[in-house]
């Protein structure tokens, strides 16, 4: 394969596209199939037969669209028309779809999403632009929107230092969450000595509510590994990695059929493209475990071994797998490479702020009216995210915190809404930018219980290599638990702040150090509801059954009793 | 090898490259205390107790592992180093059975050692106080899980001097154990050597020898009639003017 022959692909193609008249997409990412997408992609291609339309109306199983919450979702592409979007597809509807929409052109007016909502119009599609549009079981529809021109581009035209050059430039930073600039990574790579390097994408996504990277992986897989190819020929590595969470099946089905027609025509493997470059690409699937979303327990688990973190240094960059230098990005940082190669890292800067460039997906959850998958641009503030974009908080119900970052990042409140969402404010305000979950809380919820909640998660998944994340958790989590059933008292806050700090200065990596966050950024916004809790024991949210008393009152109680009825007294 | 020269506590340092920060503490008398760490095995970092303050940076990092840098100021022995320590130990001795009157190691025991060191006089925690069984299918050893801080020098000992990787460790969190082949009792294992040298590293009393619990302690008193059997037959008469004693 070379570059004339991906371009007659990619022609031939479109040509392929242009003989159909209407192509209706039906999503086929894990929240659309779980809410009956397959079924309504069948559905719809009985009624193309039914209706003998199988030379002009073709269905097409793309990747997620966007607006999870109303799924499953199909998107009807008519020639010479705009696009139409439908929510909450039934296999019914989606027959009247292809009886009215395709054959005669008008909408099923029930379903249709406008695409004049704010939802829509306010997001910028970079890292997602494929999403939804193309079947990323294909690779041929991944090479008509443009794909591996990319790869091509640079392997034709660029030396390894003007990569790393031109990402430093594009300003991009890390997207797991830690936001390290990744040209400055690459260049550390590239520049440290050593015969065999590895590049790995790190997809072991865990966060509760989040699944940007699921999204990625799942709606468009070659983009990750051209980013990751590109990435390889920048360091000098030949094999790569993607470490893929063992809870997303259907993203490691996708990608090891897009790593095999890649390799079968040339474009990942021996001699890619006709260059010197030799590039492949192997998936390893996790097992179960959050920790190994840490880049050293990561790489660990890669080998082999028990998924624990080792301390740093040596960096990866230095000493990775095998002890070989090592390249190590979340994958949605793969999948800015190949806009930035296409359309210049001076375009990529354009958007953001001062330090944060480009764009960032958030997984929009909890009590707001659109939750789905967004991609907005850096400085967008929080505000515009929970109001515009999800259109709000469900019956006219009160805004009271934005959770991000999962369990290592903390709680935005309202009045800090204004806020622009890039990595430094975030750090700012108590919480981090994190990998991209965004939870939204209305005035029924509960801090002290979402603390809680939090911390159980960090519990169950503390490793165990550190004593201060495998049993401060526990005693964190169990001074939340008395504080949430009413048993704590005012000492218990002061034990738990203690810990927290501890927890945070002494743990071994990112998990435990960062543990704490959740309490630590309730107490500072929140910390009156604690007071509640302990003081007046009650649950202003009224989330808390508040069952138990402290066991000093249990004491108390009886003496005081007996004092009230003793003649003695008074 | 290149010298390189830090301040520790204020003093100048100096030492090799590539020597840690805990071996140039050692050398200049400075202890702080280690858990996890074993001279001759591999550092590992986990117990968190030899953390030291970096000036210039606001992370602590473990002593043990940590390579001493040209140029480097350390302090060893801050007021939050120290308060850290205190309830690094206290979360220890709350994790399990801990309970010191009725160990094997009472009074040699590193973890007892160093909370008595640091002042460590109660805990402010919650007893965990899981139900962990005891092994004690081997035929010379026995392990205490109850007893067991999760450093891994067992692990790291039997990989790395005796090269039989029996222990390893299993589970995450509170729930990790150290178990013997694919969690099968120590008696059963096929891949122990019976070298005993999991034993002689481990800090606390989670692996000891059998026979010196305190529930198996006995008295042995046959050796009264054994001694007075032998006066009575008259045994202990010298003979061949002492070259031989007869019995």
């Amino acid at each position: 394969m070379n570059r004339v022959e991906l371009q007659a692909i990619a022609q031939r193609e479109l040509d392929q596209r242009q003989s159909y008249r209407c192509r209706l997409l039906c999503c086929a990412s894990t929240p659309c199939i779980s809410s009956g997408g397959t079924a309504v992609q069948k559905a719809m291609e009985e009624a193309i037969k039914a209706n003998g339309l199988n030379a002009e109306v073709v269905t097409v199983a793309t990747g997620c669209m966007g607006p999870c919450s109303r799924g499953p979702m199909v998107t009807v592409q008519v020639q010479g028309q705009p696009d139409v979007i439908y929510e909450r597809v039934t296999p019914e509807v989606a027959e009247q779809i292809v009886a009215r929409h395709a054959v005669a052109g008008e909408p099923v007016a029930d379903h249709v999403m406008p695409s004049n909502l704010p939802f829509f119009t306010k997001q910028t599609k970079v890292v997602l632009s494929n999403s939804g549009l193309i079947d990323p079981e294909r690779l041929e529809d991944y090479i008509a929107v443009g794909g591996y021109s990319a790869l091509a581009h640079v392997l034709r035209e660029m030396t390894p230092e003007e990569v790393c050059a031109e990402i430093s430039k594009s300003g991009l930073r890390g997207r797991g969450g830690a936001g390290y600039p990744t040209g400055l990574k690459w260049d550390l790579v590239r520049k440290a000595p050593g015969e065999r390097k590895y590049v790995v994408a790190n997809g072991d996504e865990g966060d509760p509510g989040a699944y940007m990277d699921r999204t990625l992986m799942e709606s468009d897989p070659h983009r990750v590994l051209e980013g990751m190819a590109i990435a390889g020929y920048a360091v000098g590595a030949t094999q790569g990695f993607i470490y893929v969470r063992g809870e997303y099946p259907i993203a490691a089905k996708r990608l090891e059929k897009a790593i095999r027609a890649a390799e079968r025509r040339g474009l990942l493997g021996s001699r890619i493209l006709e260059s010197t470059f030799n590039f492949r690409i192997d998936i390893r699937i996790g097992a179960g475990a959050f920790v190994c979303g840490e880049e050293t327990a990561l790489m660990a688990s890669i080998m082999g071994r028990r998924g624990q973190p080792v301390p740093r240094p040596p960096y990866p960059a230095q000493s990775g797998l095998w002890g070989c230098p090592t390249l190590i990005n979340n994958v949605e940082t793969f999948g800015c490479i190949v806009p930035i190669i296409q359309k210049g890292a001076s375009w990529f800067a354009s958007m953001g702020t001062a330090k944060s460039k480009g764009t960032k997906i958030f997984a929009l959850a909890g009590k707001v009216n659109n939750t789905g998958l967004i991609e907005v641009p850096m400085g967008i503030t929080l505000r515009e995210i929970v109001f515009d974009i999800g259109d709000g908080i469900p019956g006219g119900r009160k805004f009271k915190a934005a959770q991000t970052g999962g369990p290592s990042g903390g709680c935005i409140p309202a009045e800090h809404l204004d806020t622009p969402v890039d990595y430094e404010s975030l750090r700012a305000l108590g919480s981090i930018m994190g990998s991209g979950g965004l939870i939204v809380m209305d005035d029924q919820s509960c801090m002290p219980d979402v603390a809680k909640f939090f911390m159980e998660f960090c519990m169950d998944e503390s490793c165990g290599k550190c004593v201060p994340c495998r049993v401060g958790t526990v005693q964190m989590y169990r001074i939340l638990q008395r504080i949430t059933n009413g048993s704590a008292t005012l000492r218990d806050l002061e034990i738990l702040e203690e810990l927290c700090e501890m927890v945070r200065d002494t743990s071994l990596c990112g998990l435990g150090q960062s543990a704490p966050n959740p309490v630590l950024s309730t107490l500072r916004y929140f910390r009156e509801e604690y007071l509640q809790h302990i003081q007046e024991h009650r649950c202003p949210a009224g989330v808390c059954q508040m069952t138990e008393v402290p066991i000093i009152e249990l004491v108390h109680r009886p003496i005081a009793r007996a004092a009230a009825a003793s003649p003695v007294a008074s | 090898m290149a010298v390189i020269t830090l301040t520790i506590n204020d003093e100048l340092v100096s030492g090799r490259e590539g020597d840690t920060l805990l071996t140039l503490m050692r050398e200049k008398g400075i202890e702080v205390p280690t858990l996890c760490h074993l001279d001759g095995l591999s550092p590992r970092g986990g117990c968190r107790l030899c953390l030291v303050e970096v000036q210039g940076s606001n992370r602590l990092v473990p002593a043990c592992i940590t390579p001493a840098q040209e140029g480097m100021s350390i302090v060893t022995h801050s007021e939050r180093l120290i308060k850290y320590r205190r309830m690094i130990l206290e979360l220890l001795f709350s994790e399990r059975n801990h309970i010191c009157a009725v160990c094997v190691m009472n009074g040699r025991c590193e973890l007892q050692a160093e909370a008595a060191a640091i002042g460590m006089d109660h805990v402010r925690y919650d007893y965990l106080t899981p139900q962990l069984p005891i092994d004690a299918s081997h035929q010379r050893f026995a392990v205490d899980h109850n007893r067991c801080i999760l450093c891994t020098r067992c692990v790291r000992v039997c990989d790395e001097v005796e090269g039989a990787h029996t222990w390893d460790v299993m589970g995450r969190g509170v729930n990790s154990r150290v178990i013997t082949d694919l969690n099968q009792p120590w008696g059963t294992s096929k891949s122990c050597t019976s070298c005993g040298k999991c034993v002689q590293v481990c800090p606390t009393g989670a692996l000891h020898l059998k026979g010196s619990t305190v529930a198996e302690m006995r008295k042995d008193r046959d050796f009264l009639r054994w001694i007075l059997d032998g006066r009575e037959k008259k045994q202990w008469i010298l003979r061949n003017g002492g070259q031989e004693s007869g019995r």
